[in-house]
């Protein structure tokens, strides 16, 4: 039985990080993964969306319509764009931080509300949580282990060791931020309680 | 030992257990990440160059190989353009030891200026084309492409696809061959390795041989299978296709190639004759299909899927039930759910398209461009984001480039206005001197802006000749001067301006448009990725701002909306972003009552 992910974001907040280590701890769990990353040019906040699949064997690295267990979204305009990919019994963990599009900072195009994006998500999925991480990342004092913290809640709701996650995050992130990472990791268990 | 790996970075692991000692190549989305790999991880045994364009990156490739060195060359789908040049030679000649070249094609066209298909390339030059489905495969027909290459003395063509380069899987990992330990001296056979035409005639009929050898040796090859199952549908397909087949017809029968050209005519016969219904499923052009036709082997293929974008498994299922080759969707069994049908009142979302990174120095020279309502002929890189909103002042794209050359073909045309191309720094040595050099001794007129941020940006910071680096920040390289080179190139106006301060760039400007002849106009400023000095950021006095938005016009991510109208014309005043401002001031200097300003700086009453 495949599990399929979706973790989508705006460039420059580690997604593509986040979903490398996603795509590894399947392997180190046992499982046959791929990931495929849609990214544009290499400036920053483009879209940014990873697919990450594991399974006994997986044959296509990206997951169609209706097929995604876990979407793990760093920006909630991002994770409305993937809804029609989610499966009806999936789980949804979105970082309650919007960044707004220039088309909506200048004033062309509205950001949609609060209100909608939970009326969307919860429709389309079986659970859905919507957590401002960022502001918990920065009380730990860097912004930059939303990703890690992001993990930490999916972690939480999948079945493998704990230790596949921690020893997947050590080899990913610099050593000198290890320590931040797994505090960051470790908060990010209990979010979701 | 296994690792996840991406597409490239398996074929940097290829490249390394294949006993490849040079790897060259021109930077180019989906292809960039193969020789940044090889350097960071096989530095040691691999020396990696970015050369200055893929035409020179292969003649380096030619002359490594004929001295007895194996070598990988690397370059983005269009980038064969102008590395083909120098193929074309070195089909002819072969080598001493073997020569790979990796081109990174581009369907659905995420990052390029067209979406040709290079596998007609293998057919023009005649040589055997490997199409990698997965990582493992990435890395396992690096291998086989120097056997390949070394066998049958050809360079070998392996294509991916961004689905394939971008894309990690599971690979395991072999260990190093070594090449060979000592080389030279160089082997003086001008009756191999001159092209001269008496030498060329009898070159050609080896290489028409060459190609029917390999063909009746795809036969044999394990790459190119068949997998046997129902027989009553069955697929003909190479690359990531395989995989996404797999998902969409488990039940159906596969002749996967791995080895897309020359085909292998037995097997395919074979396959044929088993099925009852064949169909080549194949992205961008029927290369495969009209080959197969060719050998009366009744196939379909375009008039099911389309010539144009990516198949994805969502898009074969669509072709395929409207030809009504799939009865059933599988994905209705795994997930009876699914809601994707009407995902609920889904408003329409705001676009997040693409624009310059807070602090990028090309903002000022396109707010100017937009301004003044020049014709603007542009070129290939992030300046090229000029052609969006705010700006649309970027009014031509084609080729690496080929600004330079439109430009003086606008100057030929006599065209009754002033006229300007723009071209980045790495573009320029790329393929922008030839053109400007052309201008200058053919009599053009028109402004050359030269758009100097000291890195290959678009394509994820890579070394050019004008910087002091090669390949990794820590490898010291000569720099080239570029006002020097332009000014050896015989330009009489050359104007240098810092790409910051738009009052000095507009007087720049004004300055060459007025120079009747040929004139460059260099704008310095770097991009951040390379100065990596972000300055506190700037604030905007809502007491001043008057809601004009001429601030809106330099098209800054950081800058949008307050929440406070301005009574006057009732639209919101500015606001910056703190967390996105990194203080480059070109805001600052066009708003027109100076309420934007950089921190410290008293504020209005308040």
């Amino acid at each position: 039985m495949d599990t399929n992910f979706l973790v989508v974001g705006v460039g420059g907040q580690g997604t593509i990080l986040a979903g490398d280590i996603l795509a590894e701890v399947g392997m180190s769990g046992g499982f046959d993964a791929k990931k495929s990353d849609i990214l544009g040019l290499a400036i920053r906040s483009g879209s940014v969306v990873s697919h990450i699949r594991w399974g006994s064997e997986v044959h296509s690295p990206m997951s169609t319509a209706g097929q995604v267990d876990y979407l793990l979204a760093f920006e909630p305009l991002e994770s409305l764009r993937m809804a029609a990919y989610l499966k009806a019994d999936s789980t949804v963990i979105v970082n309650d931080y919007p960044i707004p599009p220039v088309a909506v900072t200048t004033g062309q195009m509205e950001y949609p509300s609060r209100e909608r994006i939970d009326d969307i998500l919860s429709a389309a999925s079986g659970r859905y949580f919507n957590i401002n991480v960022t502001e918990k990342a920065t009380q730990l004092g860097n912004v930059k282990v939303v990703n890690i913290m992001l993990l930490g809640a999916l972690s939480s709701l999948i079945d493998l060791p704990v230790s596949v996650w921690e020893q997947t995050i050590e080899k990913y992130v610099p050593s000198k931020l290890l320590g931040v990472n797994m505090r960051a990791f470790q908060a990010g268990r209990q979010l979701l309680e | 030992m296994k690792e996840i790996l991406s597409g490239n970075e398996a074929i940097a692991r290829g490249a390394y257990e294949a006993g490849i000692e040079i790897a060259a190549g021109y930077p180019g989305t989906p292809s960039s990440e193969i020789i940044k790999t090889i350097a960071l991880k096989y530095g040691n045994d691999i020396y990696t160059e970015w050369s200055t364009n893929e035409k020179v990156a292969m003649d380096a490739g030619a002359g490594a190989a004929y001295s007895g060195r194996r070598t990988l060359v690397t370059t983005k789908q269009v980038g064969m353009n102008v590395l083909s040049d120098s193929l074309m030679y070195a089909v002819y000649t072969g080598m001493e030891a073997g020569l790979v070249v990796v081109t990174a094609d581009d369907p659905g066209m995420f990052s390029s200026q067209n979406e040709q298909d290079n596998r007609w390339y293998a057919r023009l030059a005649k040589i055997p084309l490997l199409e990698p489905a997965d990582s493992q495969e990435a890395k396992d027909y690096v291998i086989l492409g120097v056997e390949l290459s070394e066998k049958f003395d050809t360079p070998i063509l392996i294509r991916t696809v961004m689905r394939t380069s971008h894309s990690k899987s599971v690979v395991t990992l072999g260990a190093r061959t070594k090449g060979r330990a000592e080389i030279g001296p160089f082997k003086r056979d001008p009756a191999k390795y001159n092209c001269t035409a008496s030498n060329a005639r009898k070159m050609h009929p080896r290489v028409e041989q060459r190609i029917k050898d390999i063909a009746v040796f795809a036969d044999t090859l394990p790459i190119n299978r068949i997998e046997w199952r129902d027989r009553s549908l069955g697929f003909i397909t190479g690359g990531v296709l395989y995989h996404y087949l797999l998902d969409v017809f488990p039940e159906a029968s596969i002749l996967k190639l791995g080895m897309t050209y020359p085909l292998p005519e037995k097997l395919i016969r074979e396959f044929a004759a088993g099925i009852e219904q064949l169909i080549v499923l194949e992205e961008l052009d029927p290369v495969l299909e009209e080959q197969i036709k060719a050998m009366g082997i009744a196939v379909r293929g375009k008039d099911i899927f389309p010539p144009c974008f990516e198949l994805l498994p969502d898009e074969i299922r669509r072709y395929t039930r409207e030809a009504g080759l799939l009865k059933q969707a599988p994905e209705s069994d795994t997930s009876p759910s699914s809601k994707q049908e009407q995902p609920k009142e889904m408003p329409q979302l705001p676009t997040r398209s693409p624009v310059f990174c807070a602090g990028c120095p090309h903002r000022s020279t396109f707010y100017l461009l937009k301004k003044m309502k020049l014709p603007v002929a542009g070129d290939i890189g992030c300046y090229n984001l000029g052609t969006l909103p705010p700006f649309e002042a970027q009014h031509t794209m084609g080729a690496m480039g080929a600004s330079v050359g439109v430009l003086h073909g606008m100057s030929l045309a006599g065209l009754p206005e002033n006229r300007v191309c723009t071209i980045g720094d790495s573009t320029f040595f790329h393929s922008g001197m030839a053109p400007l050099v052309n201008m200058v001794h053919n009599g053009s007129r028109g402004v050359v802006i030269l758009m100097d941020n000291s890195v290959t940006a678009m394509t994820g910071h890579q070394d050019h000749p004008g910087v002091d680096w090669a390949v990794t920040e820590q490898r010291p390289a000569k720099k080239v001067d570029l006002e020097a080179v332009v000014r050896a190139m015989g330009v009489e106006k050359v104007k240098v301006v810092d790409a910051f301060k738009i009052k000095e760039v507009e007087a720049g400007l004004k300055e060459c448009l007025d120079f009747d002849g040929p004139s460059v106009l260099i704008t310095r400023g770097e991009c951040i990725f390379v100065s990596r000095n972000p300055q506190p950021p700037y604030h905007v006095d809502l007491e001043k701002c008057i809601a004009c938005h001429m601030c809106f016009r330099v098209g800054c991510p950081a800058i949008g909306q307050s929440a406070e109208k301005y009574p006057k014309n009732n639209k919101f005043k500015s606001h910056i972003d703190p967390t996105l401002c990194i203080g480059c001031d070109v805001c600052r200097q066009v708003c027109p009552t100076g309420a934007i300003t950089p921190p410290g700086t008293p504020k209005g009453k308040e």
